[in-house]
Parts: C-alpha cells; structure tokens; sequence
C-alpha cells in the first residue's frame, strides 16, 4: 500500500480553503488550472508508459478535481477514515486520470506516477484499493461500480452515518444491464446519500454511444428508476460543483455531466480513435502548450 | 479413531441450521447483515427479515447488483451474508464475486444455497454443480463445503469473523449428521474414519455415504479412511500426502463436476508428489443432468454408497 505524501497533502488542505474563501471567478479559475496540471501529468504517464485510456482520462479529469479539491470529505493522510465520503471511479480504465487527481492531492507522492503500469507498479492499468490510498474498490470490468456503491450508500445508512457516495460511470458502460439492476435498488431505496455521476462523453472505444446501442434519453431513464437528475455542463466546474453539493431531497442523484473526449487536446477532442491511442512525444509537447493556455 | 456410522434415520436440511446460527450470530454482533436476490424463503432467512427488517436487504431478482451490494456493505465494515441459490449467485454473477469480492478483498460471505443437484427435476438451468470449478480458480476466495448441519452451523460462526471472502456452500439435500461433536476446522480435512488400504475423500452431502461405504467395505475386508474435506480451497495438501503414504488409493467424491473442483484439487496434489497413488474421482464429467429427482441423479452419476465401496475395492485390489 502506498502511503500519503505530507508536504502534498498539506497544500491540498490550503487548496480547499483557500476554495472556500474565494468568489466564484477564482473558483473556477483555481479548479481548471488543478485539472489541467493533472491532464499534463496523465499525458505523461501515458507517454512513458506506452499505454492509457487517454481520451476518457481528459474527459473526466474535471469532473474528478471538482470531487478531490471542493466537495469530498476525504483526508489524505486518513485515508481509511470512518465517516469519509466514499468515491468510486466505475469507469476504471481511466485509472490515470485517477492516480493524477489522488498524487495531487497528496495520497500518494506524485513521483510514483513515473511508475504507472511498470512491472510491479502499485498503479495498475485499473485501480487496486489494497495498493492505492483513496481507491475504495477495484474496478476494471464495466458495471461494478454502481452496485458496490449501492451497498456503501445502504451501509451508511444502516451506520446513520452522513457519508455520501459519489460514483463516476461512463456512459458507455451504461449498456451494461448490472447498473440499472442497481439503479432500480437505490431508487427503490430511496437513497439520498448516493450521487451518480454519468462523464457523458458520447463516445465508447469503437464508435459513439447512440450509434452502438442508443443511451439517450438518459435523463428520463435515470427518472424512471426513482432518480432525482441534474444535466451540466461536465467542464464547468462550478456547475458541477454546484450540481454535487445541491441539497438532495429524498432520492439518488444521477448528474449527467456533458463532456468532451479528449477535452483540452484540440487533435483528441471527441475523436473515437484517442479511446486509447498513445500520444508521440511531439504530441504531448504540443497537448502541454495548450493546456498551459 | 471412533466410527461414526452414518445413520440414513434421521436426515437434515443444512439451511436450517445456516438460518438459526446466522440470527443467533446477527444477535450478537450488529454488524452481520444478509443480502439476497428474492430468496427470503429458499435461502431460508424468513426468521431473520422477522428479528431484523432493517439488516435483509433484498435486492430483488438481480444477482449481480446482490454481490455488488454486498461488497459496498462489507467494504463499509458490515459482514455481509449473501445469499442466492448457488447456480444463480456463482454463475450469474461470477465476475462480481471475482473483481468486487476476491480481488478487492472484501470480506464478503458469499452462501450458495441448494448447491449441487438438489433442484434435482428443476434440470441443468437450477443445479450448481460447476461452482466448484469456477470458484476454485478465483485467488484469495475461501471455497467451504460443509457435510452436515453441526457443521454447516460452526462454518457459518467461522465464516462470520474470518474478515475475508468465503464462499460457503449450504445443502439442501437432507443429509445424516456424520460431523458429531468435531467444530469446522478451516483449511484442515478431518478424519471421520480410520483405514489403512484406500482413502476416500468427500465433501458436502457424499460425506455421510463415504463414511456408509466405509462401512461396507470394511465387511469385505478392505479398509477405508475417510477424509472430510469441508474446505476445498485452499485444499489440506498435508492431509492428501498422508493419504498417499499411509494407504494405496485415492478415492474423491463430491456433488460437482471433476473438472476442477475436489477432485481435480486432489489429483493436482497426488501427481505433483514423488509416489503418486492411483485415484478414482466420482462425479459429474461434463454432462448436463437427465430429469429426475437428486437422490435419482446421484445414483444416476455414480454418487451412491455403493459407488463409493466398488471405487474404494477396486484400488484396493488393483494394487493388491
């Protein structure tokens, strides 16, 4: 098991506060510039490693910033602290926009990202929570996350416990028949504490969602199973902020988070071919500059 | 060794004894939930909803969703029982059971209700007899098979503070009690017969017609040990090489396929060591049951006592 890096954590810590005091224009600006950081380190992972998920890791990075750096109740350096919230990636072949966002906050030290997926390496091409701080369970094989945090949110519940559960799915997965055995058990349920996060992408690995077996219209989907459910923008992060602190009535929140594949990297953007294709290293010169913008 | 002769008079249904232990085991300790796929009734957890609404969470008829749940309770620091008819929880839901609790070790109780053959006219779609095989091959998943209600009852205490994953298969077929005073001892074969010419190695409900075929081997002047392997996986391996030195042959027995359950899990022991022994391995090879009822389809597969003593003769008189 890796171990919390300090002096990040520390930094983490005046990250969120410094959140908190800020008005909305430094919010915003403070979280894209996070993001951002973490899209440079994952196209590095990549490059060194000669493998990744790239087009999904930029999709989702923003999302998985606003969660680690303004709304989880998480502390680094206690990472297997009772009452935090539990997050959970679904999606976990974007492991490295994972690994990113939990080295930046301090988990883990950032140079183990040098690491990712070299022999041995704790940070496997999916997230291993026996290895990694901060990963709550193992995924990898589509369709697990939803019903594993399904149990987490019933389990907080039974503890009377005011933990959230936050869950990131990708809409591809969505064709996998187990999250909507879950999403029927949360809405059944009525279970407020948990908030599905959908990185509604559009895209799969071998062509768009609607043209491989149509998704849409995800909203009234997620409704009829008993969902409360909020759409925004996926790359506005205080949208999303607002959408994943909003007060919950008495149902699961499903936010579909509208968002790009490969956002940020102008020759990636919502091409299918970058689900996992590696970048040259003239290329992440190139993706660098523009996401130093 | 005493000879505890199984006596065919009075037969148990070990889900029984599953339910009473695991509500005795819920009223001590608040962290002991069970989750089940509609199963309220067949997994016998009736009593359970009764004395704890709020601790059975009943996820409907969705096996995967069922051991996902699960793996979020026992993640969370509740011990989850999961209970589903084992051909529906193991097979439907095998990646679940592979990725959400063997390899993210959560210590999830994963309970196979009416294993084996024991839907025995429902037909091939209701009998689990390929859970073995499958759940032998996961790492890390304790893989427990008790033969009778004592010990199905003791399996359970132990399975509720292993803080692990098990995999626990719970008979429905009515079956003597063979077991006595002997608690579960997890990882160890127990001896429930002395015998110096074959060893015959069974589990669950082919316990109690070993110990018959002991019996009547013994009349005919050959003698068998028998070995009660309620813990398939991780197999005792010491209790086999004792078994290859101290007697000629090996039988195993089990309600299952041989492709890889006990008795592959016995062969790849005996052909690794020096002196391998000759073994017979009952039970189902690769062929989808015929209509009929358990106790026909045991007998119909070679599953019977008599089927045990033969094997155990035959060794003992090849090598004679």
């Amino acid at each position: 098991m890796l171990v919390a890096d300090p002096g990040t954590a520390a930094d983490w810590r005046r990250f969120r506060q410094e959140f908190t005091d800020a008005g909305p224009e430094r919010r915003r600006e403070m979280l894209r510039e996070r993001a951002n950081q973490s899209r440079t380190a994952d196209l590095h992972m990549i490059g060194r490693a000669g493998l990744g998920h790239v087009g999904g890791d930029m999709s989702v990075l923003d999302i998985l910033t606003t969660l680690f750096f303004s709304v989880l109740r998480v502390d680094p350096e206690k990472p297997e602290w009772d009452d935090r919230d539990r997050f959970v990636l679904s999606k976990g072949h974007t492991a490295g926009a994972l690994y990113a966002t939990l080295a930046a906050a301090g988990f883990f030290p950032e140079a183990e990202l040098q690491t990712f997926a070299g022999p041995l390496s704790a940070l496997n091409g999916h997230p291993n929570r026996v290895k990694v701080p901060g990963v709550e369970t193992n995924t990898g094989p589509l369709g697990h996350g939803l019903p594993v945090s399904v149990g987490m949110a019933v389990a907080a519940r039974l503890s009377s416990s005011s933990r959230h559960v936050y869950v990131v799915l990708g809409d591809g997965e969505l064709q996998e028949g187990s999250n909507w055995e879950a999403a029927m058990t949360a809405g059944h349920r009525r279970l407020s504490n948990l908030t599905a996060v959908v990185d509604r992408n559009r895209l799969q690995q071998g062509a768009r969602t609607e043209e491989t077996n149509t998704l849409d219209p995800l909203d009234d989907k997620f409704r009829a199973f008993g969902w409360d459910v909020l759409e925004v923008d996926g790359h506005d992060h205080l949208a999303l902020h607002e959408a994943f602190t909003a007060p919950r009535g008495d149902r699961p929140t499903c936010v579909i988070a509208n968002t790009v594949k490969g956002r940020g990297v102008s020759f990636m953007e919502d091409r299918v071919e970058w689900h996992h294709k590696v970048p040259s290293a003239e290329q992440i010169v190139t993706a660098e500059a523009e996401l130093a913008r | 060794m005493s000879a505890p002769v199984a006596s065919a008079s009075e037969t148990f249904d070990c889900r029984v004894a599953f339910a009473q232990e695991l509500s005795e085991l819920a009223r001590e300790d608040e962290r002991i939930v069970a989750v089940c796929n509609d199963s309220v009734g067949s997994s016998n957890l009736v009593q359970f909803q009764k004395e704890f609404p709020d601790r059975l969470i009943n996820v409907g008829i969705a096996e995967q969703d069922m051991v996902g749940v699960g793996a979020g309770l026992a993640l969370s620091g509740y011990v989850p029982f999961v209970c589903g008819a084992s051909p529906f929880l193991t097979g439907r839901a095998l990646e679940q059971i592979k990725a959400d609790v063997a390899y993210s070790q959560s210590p999830v109780v994963l309970c196979g209700m009416s294993p084996g053959m024991a839907y025995g006219e429902l037909g091939p779609t209701h009998h689990s007899i390929e859970d073995l095989s499958w759940l032998r091959a996961i790492a890390g998943l304790d893989v427990v098979v008790p033969a009778d209600p004592a010990e199905t009852r003791s399996a359970v205490r132990w399975a509720a503070g292993a803080a692990r994953p098990v995999f626990l298969r719970v008979g429905r077929f009515k079956v003597p009690a063979v077991t006595g005073d002997r608690e579960f001892s997890f990882g160890a074969a127990t001896t429930l017969r002395d015998g110096t010419d074959v060893t015959v190695v069974a589990a669950g409900t082919m316990v109690s017609r070993a110990l018959e075929a002991a019996e009547e081997a013994a009349e005919q002047g050959v003698s068998v040990r028998v070995l009660n392997m309620s813990t398939i996986a991780p197999l005792d391996e010491d209790a086999i090489r004792r078994a290859m030195t101290e007697t000629r042959g090996i039988v195993t027995a089990e309600e299952a396929t041989t492709t890889g359950g006990l008795g592959a899990a016995v062969a790849a022991v005996v052909v690794t060591e020096r002196a391998p022994v000759p073994m017979r391995m009952l039970g189902i090879h690769r062929e989808f049951a015929p209509t009929g009822t358990t106790a026909f389809l045991l007998e119909h597969f070679g599953l019977t006592a008599g089927d045990i003593r033969q094997a155990a003769i035959g060794l003992a008189r090849a090598d004679a």
